[in-house]
């Protein structure tokens, strides 16, 4: 089964603890959605959360949703809970969606706030002290208590909405609240954000309706708008007016960049792609592209940004790739680098440095905290059993092992798994083992090795994530895996390897053998920092002054959020540890996993042959970005997004406006006499533009470009009310208005530039170089809304930005890319035939229809055997199936093979 | 139909021979019903199901997980969206999306009478009641599933019938 949520759904949260509890029932895939989307093909209103069940059945109601889950595992339904849902659905929903809608959109506060829910709140409150029950439905956890607990999450999660003279509410909420489930459920839906992580949903659902009979307002533009304060008004048009003033000098440009006391250093970091692959949508989209636009926003803030990244170069993978394409490993890695090298720069990443680990400085560094941990008494030294080819003269790692499999028997089992029964297999245990490469037989033999002590460094390490954590912007998923390892326990993690191609372990009795590459990958930062800069330690041993973000998949946490920083702290060299560890989650393709393998997905070097420019690739990227939770590509979707937000909104906005100047004004920027309306306008934006550093500072990326399309979206309805192109042929006034309007509208524009540009570079490059906008307003982005094009400013020549993307264009490249949905073309057959259908067809048909379901009905009544009323209902179905073709409907398949 | 009628219908089609009686609560007049044996329950479809449990009817409530959900989340869409002081539009949206949901199916479950059915057709009598022909005809599978519940045994009872045309005299219309 598949649910289908969306970011800041209030409804996640019930639906996902239930779910936590409920785990293992059966598979649940969760795609993500947005808010506008129409999920249930059957309903006219947008409504997530929803689940898709395996028979084609959607679930839209969230307590029916938390119910089913309930009801797999085994609970029975009883009157108390039933009463609790349909409290919760007539009374509790009304009410709390004002309270949350004056408080995440209107932005209300206080009693306006808890106004509304109070009564609610008192009857919760009153029922449990009455019956003195810790729960809702007895002395059990149960449904009723998941379901209201999560409707009341958000607004009670801040102790200011949580009235504390309503004792028994209070320790209910808590108990739940602490419990892993909704715990998880929490922190995936809120991100620690609190209830504001519901803003970008919120926002797009009608204001709710008359609670307690109060008139429906049609129009929450102006209801929102009317929120604003006049003083919050005021300073937004003064900020506006100072205009290009404001703007700080422009930072001169430093090489090699270095941190400087008193400033905010921001080192960033993406991790390290493996060399023998090439990257696919998903590794691009997983770091480099993440990080990209987060050094891109920390550079338009003027902090001192150094923004690295390189090819993880070392290992057996290596190797295996050298050894099948007859090249050595450093001639693979070479080849590899510059393929990756390559698609980066297609795909405009702006690293200060791309390089690799294969480098002396790797060596150096490794070595050197290697020789730090074994002095200080962290290295441990132990026997492992491992395979050696005598006639190769080495160990072999598991990849170069085969033979039969112990478990049932296969004849090419791998030394790490049997390819056919799925068994993890020890590599000395495979029957008849081969050498890979020789086909000789490998001995057993054992091999000494060296341990990182984990458990010996466990202590410091937990000191210092009670520093780092609070208060950073760690993401949910990278607290929780560090969570779950901490809480396993940590055990020593060998960090030795009988390979060749590796850094070389300094220490008598290792010389043939090599680090771990999850030893040193991660030193391959400092390494590669340090053959950019001989004054790497200001940067690496420098953590008061130096702010880490490192970029990855949640894959890749462990060795960032532990292994590395427990290396550091044992070797006692004063090291900048990660201070925000960004994760994401993982992108799925169409419905399936990349796989290059199997030719499916879109990898790196394909991206540039499908004719789509690089910054449309990164803005569907962008806007897909799994955060919070896996997310799919989809080349419907991706079209769908190109032709909507790119071209009708965003692209749309900035070419009117610069038109507008164009034609009507020649091209010079006219006066601009700001209204109440206008002013209000400004306010609004500046409000936005607000919002957008808020998250970008938290690094929600996928939310900040949001805030810009809802921008161009306000800028839109402005054209749209105003229609400057008939006020222009009018009155003085009249003129003078579409003046106002228009420049108004395109400093919004020049405004937009700006924030699109850690987003989509090139356009943005593309649109200020149209609009002429002065230097420093290119580079740099405050926190208020400024006038950067002022009257009698002249503009350059307007152009349309995006091109429509086409369905056929669309749909032969899903085909060429392989998806798990290649869809059956839309039967054209079906449809000539019902244009050809003659009238008196179709009456015959309904007529049977209408007959045989009578047939249906009777037997039904009477109560007839099961396998009769099968039949003829089956005859019934085709009938109507019959009928809906004559009369030229289209064919409903099964609903559940309807993927997303 | 105030909610302690719909009540006594639901008990009689039931077949439960002793009648509860009902007060009700605040200004939608909720109904609750003061059991024997426990707290009193409030809420229609609430009693509803305690009243399917009592008369040992229990598979009107659905007999698998799956079918078990789907009759709650009617339940809660006729006592929702169905109860909701609607308007024109809201109607037109609602049977709109009952009908296209209707499409495939012979009960709200799919195959099995149940108590989803029960309600919705007495929740949906008053806006059904006032429908053209026209209108009839372009909710067509909402009308067919209507005229099919209106006719189950011993459902209907004192309500008025509504007549549904057999033949489509809008054939050009949908």
């Amino acid at each position: 089964m598949r649910l289908f949520v969306s970011e800041g759904a209030p409804g996640s949260l019930p639906v996902l603890a239930a779910a936590g509890r409920a785990q293992g029932r059966a598979e649940l895939l969760i795609s993500t959605v947005g808010p506008e989307e129409c999920v249930v093909p059957f309903l006219t209103r947008p409504k997530v959360p929803v689940l898709q069940l395996d028979s084609g059945n959607y679930l839209f109601s969230t307590s029916a949703i938390c119910r089913y889950f309930f009801l797999l595992s085994g609970w029975e339904q009883d009157d108390l809970t039933n009463q609790w849902l349909e409290w919760e659905a007539t009374e509790l929903q009304p009410a709390l969606s004002a309270a949350l809608y004056y408080l995440v959109v209107q932005g209300k506060k206080g009693e306006d706030v808890l106004g509304p829910v109070r009564r609610a709140l008192t009857h919760i409150d009153q029922s449990l002290s009455r019956r003195s029950c810790p729960f809702l439905a007895g002395e059990t956890e149960s449904l009723a208590d998941v379901v209201l607990w999560g409707a009341l999450y958000p607004l009670l999660q801040d102790p200011a909405y949580l009235p504390e003279e309503l004792g028994a509410l209070h320790s209910w909420f808590q108990t739940l609240s602490s419990q892993e489930p909704c715990q998880r459920a929490a922190e995936t839906v809120l991100k620690q954000q609190g209830v504001l992580a519901l803003r970008p949903y919120l926002q797009k659902q009608p204001q709710p309706g008359s609670f307690e009979g109060r008139a429906v307002s049609n129009e929450p533009e102006e209801e929102e708008l009317a929120t604003l304060s006049e003083e919050e008004i005021a300073m937004a048009v003064t900020a506006w007016e100072k205009g290009l003033e404001s703007l700080p000098p422009l930072r001169p440009q430093q090489n090699p960049v270095l941190p400087v006391a008193g400033e905010r250093n921001v080192l960033i970091t993406s991790a390290l792609p493996y060399v023998n692959n090439v990257p696919h949508l998903g590794n691009i989209i997983g770091c480099v592209l993440s990080a990209d636009v987060f050094a891109r926003y920390s550079r338009l803030r003027q902090w001192n940004t150094l923004y690295l990244c390189g090819t993880d170069e070392y290992g057996t993978a290596t190797e295996t790739k050298a050894m099948e394409e007859g090249l050595t490993p450093q001639e693979i890695c070479d080849k590899y680098h510059a393929i990756h090298a390559n698609i980066y720069r297609w795909f405009n990443i702006s690293f200060d440095i791309f390089g690799r680990t294969t480098t002396p400085q790797q060596t150096k560094i490794t070595q050197d905290i290697f020789q730090r941990l074994l002095t200080r008494g962290f290295v441990l030294e132990d026997t492992v059993e491992q395979l050696r080819c005598e006639r190769c003269a080495r160990f072999l790692a598991d990849r170069f092992v085969e033979g039969v499999c112990p478990f049932c028997g296969y004849e090419e089992a791998r030394g790490d798994q049997c390819d056919k029964c799925g068994k993890l297999i020890n590599a000395i245990e495979l029957k008849k083992p081969q050498c890979k490469v020789c086909r000789s037989c490998p001995v057993v033999k054992s091999s000494r090795h060296l341990f990182l002590d984990l458990p010996k460094l466990e202590k410091r390490l937990e000191e210092w994530l009670g520093k780092t954590l609070p208060g950073s912007d760690w993401t949910p998923n990278a607290r929780f895996i560090i969570r779950s390892w901490l809480r396993d326990g940590l055990k020593p993690r060998c960090i030795t390897r009988d390979l060749k191609w590796g850094t070389p372990v300094p220490l008598e009795g290792f010389e043939d053998k090599v680090f771990y590459v999850w030893f040193d990958a991660t030193i391959g930062y400092l390494s590669i920092t340090a053959n950019y800069t001989d004054q790497w330690e200001r940067w690496w041993k420098n953590p008061e002054q130096v702010n880490l973000y490192q970029f990855m998949a949640k894959d890749n946490v462990p060795f960032h959020g532990l292994v590395f920083p427990c290396s550091a702290l044992g070797a006692e060299d004063n090291y900048t540890l990660v201070s925000h560890l960004i994760a994401t989650e993982y992108l799925n393709y169409e419905d399936g996993k990349f796989s290059k393998s199997r030719g499916v997905g879109v990898f790196g070097d394909m991206a540039q042959d499908t004719g789509i420019p690089a910054d449309i690739w990164r803005f569907y990227l962008l806007y897909i970005r799994p955060e919070g939770q896996d997310s799919a590509f989809s080349w419907t979707d991706m079209l769908l997004k190109n032709n909507s937000e790119l071209l009708n909104n965003l692209g749309n906005f900035i070419n009117r406006a610069g038109m507008f100047v164009s034609k009507f004004f020649g091209g010079y920027v006219p006066e601009m006499v700001l209204t109440s309306d206008d002013r209000r306008l400004v306010a609004h934006v500046t409000l936005e533009l607000q919002h957008y550093h808020q998250l970008l500072e938290k690094v929600r990326i996928r939310e900040a470009l949001r805030s810009i399309l809802t921008i161009s979206r306000h800028g839109n309805q402005y054209i749209q009310v105003n229609e400057p192109w008939k006020r222009i042929k009018g009155s003085e006034a009249d003129r003078q208005r579409a003046g106002t309007v228009t420049g108004l509208a395109v400093n919004i524009a020049a405004l937009l530039s700006v924030m699109l540009q850690p987003y989509m570079p090139t356009v943005s490059a593309t649109i200020q170089a149209q609009l002429q906008l002065p230097l420093p307003a290119c580079s740099i982005l405050i926190t208020n809304f400024l006038c950067t094009l002022p009257a009698g400013h002249q503009i350059g020549t307007v152009s349309p930005l995006f091109q429509k993307l086409e369905n056929d264009q669309i749909e032969s490249l899903r085909q060429r890319f392989g998806g798990g949905q290649a869809r059956v073309p839309p039967m054209p057959a079906v449809v000539e035939a019902a244009a050809t259908a003659a009238p008196q067809q179709v009456q015959v048909l309904m007529d049977e229809v209408t007959r045989q379901g009578n047939i249906v009905r009777e037997l039904k009544a009477q109560k007839a055997d099961k396998n009769q009323v099968a039949a003829e209902v089956a005859k019934l179905l085709d009938l109507k199936k019959q009928l809906a073709l004559a009369e030229g409907k289209p064919l409903e398949t099964p609903k559940g093979k309807k993927k997303k | 139909m105030a909610a302690a009628a719909e009540l006594t219908l639901l008990e009689k089609s039931l077949g439960l021979s002793k009648g509860n009686k009902y007060s009700a609560q605040g200004e939608r007049q909720i109904p609750v019903l003061q059991t024997n044996n426990g707290p009193s329950l409030t809420g229609l479809t609430t009693i509803a199901a305690h009243l399917v449990k009592q008369a040992n009817k229990e598979y009107l409530l659905g007999s698998t997980a799956e079918e078990k959900a789907i009759v709650q989340q009617w339940l809660e869409y006729r006592v929702t969206r169905v109860d909701g002081h609607s308007n024109k539009d809201d109607i037109r949206t609602l049977l709109k999306d009952l009908n296209s949901y209707l499409e495939d199916k012979v009960y709200l479950t799919g195959y099995n009478f149940t108590l989803a059915d029960i309600l919705l057709y007495y929740g949906l009598h008053r806006f059904i009641v006032d429908l053209t022909v026209q209108e009839k005809e372009k909710y067509l599978n909402v009308s067919r599933w209507f005229c099919h519940i209106q006719h189950y045994p011993g459902i209907r009872q004192h309500l008025s019938i509504v007549v549904f045309i057999k033949n489509r005299l809008y054939t050009n219309a949908h």
